[in-house]
């Protein structure tokens, strides 16, 4: 630490990747003052059930948080919520706040993580301004759509991502009447293949969901007094009557107040194997960052909770000055009615689909093989299939499809394949 | 009123920890500074909430459902006493519960 700065550690973004970082900053042995700047009033929080239990009513907010305020109040972990950091300082080594306060930083870690992509369409803008129209990305936001979830209220969705489709499938359970609107050809179509968007339309419909593909939405209509979408309008004529609408297109990462510091930015905010911006004193973690993944052999931004808390104990091992390499493999999940999906790898550049099981069962496991290398695994309801998967697109190995797909074939014993006896010496 | 907990941690270090008997064991774990990392919070999808129960205690919890058991399954630190702690919700009489984390995978 430079002896002209006093030591504090700011991290700036109180989501999961923040929450995880000042506790495992703690973690590492940092004893001196620490503090979490966010822009919600909330602690730290998981965001996947916003979108599952926390958007069906089952859960409140406060079982959401990480951790409960006692436990920062124990490790001496400083909140500053409900406040935007306006710019970095980096030649002062300051923050300054949206209130024009400032604070000196010793270190910095960054955890900006990301807002919903917003629509572009021109009804857009006066749309936000209205109470039925929503994005979804924070508890303020599900707070508002749950409040919405009424038997026989007619819901259009906006993406037939993972968020969309989730939403989707929470409303059904309340008995929302629910439109999905999708402007490609398929469902999660930037993730998966088309036989597993094939499965998962398929699902929806069955569940009641009037769900549209190749659809692009071009404008919306508003009742008298401005205040409320009624229905959403598509190209070639199309208008859905609506009570709310629900859009989920995609995340846009926090890289404004990075970018305007001068680090280095593209798609994210670029930080090396050891979350280290293109500042020594600042590391970043989660979401917000475009790394290197020794995994996929190239630069990724991954938006994923297992990505984030991993990622944060990199950083915070690098503060700390025990320094070592992020060489996680990406693993996400979705849950979806009775499904339960969990992928490990990306799967982009596959050129081999291999399926395990079968989805008339829901029950399977999707390899996905590039030139003979398995560098990717959906598997729904195959929980422990999908322990197994982990191990074998871990190895970065090639596999013969015909064993993945073989169902007499236990999976592990492909990941532990008997060992000849070593020669004993 | 609060249960306590007998929780060894993974460096073999022994606490004490009270906990309200409501929520599950894992959101109890959470809270602590050498806890689980429960990355799916609680959906039962990662096992990164895995501990060993003390023997004595194993009758006392809930059955595994099948989710849990196929999740444990494969991890390389399973033991028999092994449980992953979102699936246990506590209660009252969990007072005196003993437990040691497994390490992460």
């Amino acid at each position: 630490m430079s002896a002209a700065t006093e030591d504090h550690v700011y991290i700036v973004g109180a989501g999961h990747a923040g929450g995880e970082l000042a506790f495992s900053l703690r973690q590492q042995g940092y004893e001196g003052p620490l503090t979490v700047v966010g822009e919600e009033s909330h602690l730290p929080y998981q965001r996947p059930p916003l979108s599952k239990a926390y958007l069906k009513g089952e859960c409140e907010a406060t079982s959401l948080y990480l951790r409960q305020l006692a436990a920062y109040e124990k490790a001496n972990i400083g909140l500053l919520l409900s406040r935007r950091v306006e710019r970095i300082d980096r030649a002062g080594k300051q923050l300054v706040f949206d209130d024009g306060r400032a604070v000196g930083y010793s270190k910095l870690g960054l955890a900006t993580g990301g807002r919903a992509r917003r629509m572009t369409i021109s009804d857009a803008a006066r749309a936000e301004r209205t109470g039925n129209f929503h994005y979804l990305r924070n508890i303020d936001d599900v707070m508002a759509i749950r409040s919405r979830f009424e038997a026989g209220q007619r819901l259009v969705v906006i993406g037939g991502g993972y968020i969309g489709l989730e939403v989707a499938a929470s409303a059904i359970a309340r008995g929302v009447k629910v439109t999905v609107l999708e402007a490609l050809p398929r469902v999660l179509a930037r993730v998966t293949a088309p036989q597993m968007s094939e499965f998962y339309e398929k699902v929806h419909r069955d569940a009641g969901v009037d769900l549209r593909t190749n659809i692009e939405v071009t404008g919306l209509d508003f009742n008298a007094a401005g205040d409320a979408v009624t229905a959403v309008h598509c190209i070639g004529g199309v208008v859905i009557p609506a009570d709310f609408v629900v859009v989920g297109i995609g995340l846009l990462p926090n890289t404004e107040v990075a970018q305007a510091a001068g680090l280095e930015v593209d798609n994210g905010i670029v930080v090396n194997e050891y979350a280290v911006t293109s500042d020594p004193d600042i590391v970043a973690a989660g979401d917000c960052t475009n790394h290197p993944s020794v995994f996929c052999g190239r630069r990724i931004r991954l938006e994923s909770v297992p990505n984030a808390v991993e990622q944060a104990r990199v950083a915070a091992a690098t503060l700390a000055g025990k320094p070592r390499a992020y060489e996680s493999v990406p693993w996400f999940w979705s849950d979806q009615y009775d499904l339960k999906l969990q992928m490990t790898g990306l799967s982009q550049g596959y050129d081999q689909f291999v399926l395990r099981g079968s989805m008339q069962n829901k029950s399977f496991a999707a390899f996905y093989l590039k030139q003979g290398r398995l560098i990717a695994v959906d598997a729904v309801n195959r929980m422990q299939e999908f322990m197994v998967a982990k191990r074998l697109v871990a190895a970065c190995k090639s596999f013969d499809p015909a064993a993945l797909a073989d169902e007499s074939v236990p999976l592990k014993t492909l990941a532990d394949p008997v060992q000849a006896a070593a020669p004993q010496a | 009123m609060s249960i306590r907990l007998s929780v060894v941690d993974r460096n073999g270090g022994e606490h004490e920890v009270d906990a309200a008997p409501e929520g599950s064991l894992m959101e109890a774990l959470r809270e602590l500074d050498y806890g689980v990392s429960a990355i799916c919070g609680g959906m039962c999808s990662c096992a990164t909430c895995h501990v060993y129960v003390a023997p004595e205690w194993l009758a006392k919890l809930p059955e595994r459902q099948s989710d849990e058991g196929d999740l444990l399954a494969e991890l390389q630190f399973r033991q028999e006493n092994s449980r992953l702690s979102c699936q246990i919700q506590l209660q009252q009489e969990h007072d005196g519960l003993r437990l040691t984390l497994a390490p992460e995978e």
